[in-house]
């Protein structure tokens, strides 16, 4: 299993264990306003996340110099995707004054995604 | 990997795009806000990614790797899949731009053409899931 793989795999688990912890949290009313949060945590930092690494892992070649494509494009989707994902986890409950890192966080997500798939489209073919 | 599973994936990363961008929208529009209507691309925005991205992409992937059978037709019949690929993404889209139109029916009608989808597919895949025969 590559390094990037096992990055994007062991990341989307740490995720996991906090998206469920905040889940808690919400259940005991201990904190509130952070629902969306919380299922982006679920959705994109751990299932997304993973999905990512196993694709990068698993799908056919892109060719023989080069079997998984672009490794820094995927260095860079790994690091747009978390980047993303924690400036929103910390500007959503705080929205009146860090308002501006949700933007940044809307962009570098959206960019990641660009970037995973413009470096796994071409491995996306018949044998 | 046989060419039904790159349509569903290449379909998949296509709603991946599309529901990232809707997302990145709506996420900026919270602090910018640029145009009221985003909002209205939440259902979208749900739609893509879910079942557009993971339960489509599950979908491809599955149909490449279960074990397949010893006959002329190794993954079953590939016109029922087929036809869970093109119910699946007309589905999608139906409930998807339901917000944008007038009629109350398209989001019904998507959703029966998503359940169709997915019991074509569970019907084709069935038997496949299986032990590797010796």
């Amino acid at each position: 299993m590559p390094l990037l793989t096992r990055t994007f795999i062991k990341t989307a688990l740490i995720y996991l264990a906090f998206a469920l912890t905040l889940g808690i949290a919400l259940a005991l009313r201990a904190t509130n306003g952070l629902f969306p949060v919380y299922i982006h945590l679920l959705v994109f930092g751990w299932l997304t996340q993973l999905i990512f690494g196993v694709v990068y892992w698993m799908f056919p070649k892109y060719s023989t110099e080069k079997p998984r494509g672009h490794e820094s494009l995927g260095w860079i989707t790994y690091a747009l995707l978390n980047l993303g994902l924690i400036l929103r986890a910390i500007a959503e409950p705080f929205q009146e004054s860090l308002g501006i890192l949700l933007v940044l966080s809307a962009i570098f997500q959206w960019l990641s995604g660009v970037a995973f798939i413009a470096n796994t489209w071409q491995r996306v073919k018949e044998k | 990997m046989p060419r039904l599973s790159v349509w569903f994936v290449r379909c998949s990363l296509i709603h991946l795009f599309l529901g990232f961008t809707f997302g990145g929208l709506i996420l900026a529009n919270k602090e910018i806000p640029f145009a009221p209507l985003t909002w209205s691309l939440l259902p979208a925005h749900m739609e893509f990614l879910l079942l557009g991205w993971m339960v489509q992409l599950a979908m491809g992937v599955g149909y490449w790797i279960l074990p397949r059978f010893r006959s002329d037709l190794p993954r079953g019949n590939v016109n029922l899949v087929w036809g869970a690929l093109v119910l699946l993404n007309n589905g999608i889209v139906m409930v998807a731009i339901q917000p944008f139109i007038s009629t109350t029916w398209l989001s019904s009608v998507g959703r029966i053409l998503e359940i169709s989808s997915a019991l074509l597919f569970v019907f084709s895949l069935w038997q496949r899931v299986k032990a590797i025969e010796v």
